[in-house]
């Protein structure tokens, strides 16, 4: 099914999207949400998209993140074909190929540190031990060695954050996908966020970041800003190369 | 692998439930309630229907019982005081019996006569049976020291007798009553044997008020039926219901027949009828078959258990819906988790797994509990209701089959609801 044992080299086109379109029907009248969306993504890079609300962005983030698929057009996600899968598959690629990062956090309460970093592994198949093993590992390196039996409620937002890093990172994914991860911090945790996509990014992870911060922009080796559904610049930061 | 996930998703369950206790708990409450219920009705049902049946049983399942009953139309006249009543069983019917019906392994005459017992200063109520040597034959009764009166005694009119365990213990407290003299009526009896008590056999038939009977705490003593023929006749008198006296003329309270084999009781019992509607002009009989009377006593247990059955499976039913209820709240309210569970590799199918657990987690462990409270409640019927009461494998199994089938029922639709939710509806649902 999926193969995700074979990585990709760096440089490589892992995300490639020609022509796709999303259109949602409201009553009689078409909604044109993204209109003819061209892009690449090469392993490795460090991408923000950018764009004004309405612009599509969400939509964007929910195609890359195979929880929705487009009207037309072709998406391809480490060189296969993910637009017209079914459900079941669509999960099975998201669980292996995509890290999300939420806003919002999104840990569930109910779990300790270690058992939510532990929840993509439960999905795919690891080993109760292997698992154990890994995201006591992932926890250590978001610096979170000491509170892996927390509650999210017992750590503080930046914690939160970093916990749904590691997360992220738990099946080694293709891409690792945040949406304003620093969006709901204030600006000493968002730096340290800041800091750990940067370190993610040396260490040859393909990242793409969904945001409204300029700040994050600056971070990112690549921006691609949308404007009413199409992709109106995509711009390198040479700086940043 | 497998069982790794098994016990995560199990834990998970217990850790999602353990998180609302009360919640939790109460929604257990109606399962509780339910299975409960189902095993201490069946538990009463079964063993009011064991009680029936060894009751019935005791009568003998290939015995047909003729018992002499004072017919209708000599009670409802009010005018044939004093004058000598005549009716029932003769020795002439068990003559005729004898005689005229194949198939017929043994046959009883008995006389009954409640008497009054004396030995020493006791005294106690009792009940006389005049009967033939091959009675234990055909009833449960054992002779447990000495021995029973014999076709000698018989012959020779013997004024011999053998009490029954409850006689022995209300009147010889102290005594071996094996060779004292007992005194019934004007004469005196030596005891030749103890037999065990024997359950009153009336008591399984309704309509045997006219009998002499009595209930079941009255002491038995046997004698020779001879003996009582002309010990006591067969004329006895009796204070009827107006005080005024009547004297009664009955020969023998009862014939027991006994078939040779199950398949012959029914047509045995045609020629008895067809044999006592020769000569019996009045209704002054009646016919008990044993076989029949367990037959119907199958019958109505069925019927009430089924009628309890549905009482049971109607709180069950209640307590179900109380589950999908909470279910359902559970699912809306835990939303945003299962759009994060989506995102993360999460298929349908683990989504279903994970909220019908929690549902199987509840009704399961409310199946035990009910089956704990529902064996406590028969316990508490026996001794307070003094109730026979039979918990048998089969219904606790039943129980427990009923409360995982009625948390899949009611926590496969939930489960549903929550997997088909749109995962990016729910991750956007606060």
């Amino acid at each position: 099914m999926i193969d995700n044992n074979q990585k990709p080299t760096n440089g490589d086109a892992i995300l490639v999207m020609k022509q796709l379109c999303k259109n949602y029907q409201l009553g009689t009248v078409e909604l044109r949400v993204l209109r003819e969306i061209n892009i690449t993504i090469n392993s490795g890079e460090y991408v923000a998209i950018m764009g004004p609300s309405g612009s599509g962005k969400s939509t964007l983030l929910n195609m890359i993140g195979c929880l929705d698929r487009p009207s037309s057009g072709s998406y391809l996600l480490g060189g296969q074909d993910v637009s017209q899968l079914e459900d079941d598959d669509l999960s099975a690629i998201r669980g292996a190929r995509i890290g999300f990062v939420f806003q919002s956090f999104n840990l569930i309460a109910q779990l300790n540190v270690i058992e939510n970093i532990e929840i993509p592994m439960f999905y795919q198949s690891y080993g109760e031990a292997e698992s154990a093993e890994r995201a006591m590992k992932l926890a250590d390196m978001v610096g979170l060695g000491d509170r892996m039996k927390h509650r999210p409620s017992e750590l503080s937002g930046g914690q939160q954050q970093r916990v749904a890093i590691a997360r992220a990172l738990a099946n080694d994914p293709l891409i690792i996908l945040a949406d304003e991860p620093t969006g709901n911090l204030d600006s000493g945790s968002g730096a340290d966020i800041l800091g750990i996509l940067d370190r993610l990014h040396g260490e040859e992870k393909t990242l793409i970041v969904v945001t409204h911060d300029e700040n994050i922009a600056t971070h990112a080796q690549r921006v691609i800003r949308l404007f009413d559904g199409r992709v109106a610049e995509d711009t390198y930061n040479y700086h940043k190369g | 692998m497998f069982l790794f996930r098994f016990k995560r998703t199990l834990k998970l369950g217990v850790k999602s439930l353990w998180m609302h206790r009360l919640r939790s708990t109460l929604t257990m409450l109606g399962i509780i309630f339910g299975v409960s219920s189902v095993v201490a009705m069946l538990a009463i049902g079964e063993g009011a229907s064991r009680d029936a049946q060894e009751k019935i049983s005791q009568l003998g399942s290939r015995n047909i019982i003729v018992k002499t009953i004072s017919p209708p139309e000599d009670k409802s006249s009010v005018g044939q005081q004093q004058t000598l009543k005549e009716y029932g069983l003769t020795y002439d019917d068990a003559e005729r019996f004898r005689g005229a019906i194949p198939n017929v392994r043994v046959l009883v005459p008995n006389r009954r006569i409640s008497k009054q017992a004396l030995y020493r200063n006791s005294r106690i109520s009792i009940e006389v049976i005049g009967t033939v040597p091959w009675y234990p034959e055909i009833s449960p009764l054992r002779v447990k020291y000495g021995r029973f009166i014999t076709s000698i005694d018989t012959h020779y009119k013997q004024a011999v007798c053998v009490v029954d365990e409850f006689v022995r213990k209300e009147l010889f407290a102290f005594d071996d009553p094996l060779g004292q003299n007992v005194k019934i009526g004007g004469d005196y009896y030596r005891v030749i044997g103890i037999s065990t008590a024997e359950k009153s056999t009336t008591s399984a038939s309704q309509d045997n008020s006219g009998d002499n009977g009595g209930g079941a705490n009255v002491g038995k003593i046997y004698i020779p039926l001879t003996t009582a023929q002309t010990r006591f006749g067969d004329t006895t008198l009796q204070v009827g219901a107006g005080g005024s006296p009547t004297l009664e003329r009955v020969e023998l309270q009862e014939i027991i027949i006994q078939s040779q084999s199950i398949d012959q009781v029914l047509s045995t019992r045609r020629s008895v009828q067809t044999v006592l509607s020769r000569f019996h002009k009045k209704n002054d009989y009646e016919i008990i078959v044993p076989l029949e009377l367990m037959k119907r006593a199958k019958d109505v247990q069925r019927i009430f258990t089924i009628v309890l059955g549905s009482i049971a499976a109607i709180s069950l039913l209640v307590g179900g819906i109380g589950i999908m209820n909470i279910m359902m709240a559970t699912v809306s309210e835990r939303t945003r988790e299962i759009g994060i569970r989506r995102a993360l590799g999460a298929r349908k199918r683990d989504i279903i797994m994970q909220f019908l657990s929690e549902t199987l987690i509840l009704t399961l462990c409310g199946g035990v509990l009910g089956m704990g409270v529902g064996s406590l409640v028969p316990a508490l019927v026996t001794y307070f209701g003094q109730m026979r009461t039979v918990i048998t494998p089969g219904s606790l199994i039943m129980a427990f089959g009923i409360s995982a089938a009625v948390g899949i029922a009611f926590g496969i639709y939930p489960a549903y609801r929550a997997a088909n939710m749109d995962p990016i509806e729910s991750l956007r649902h606060e």
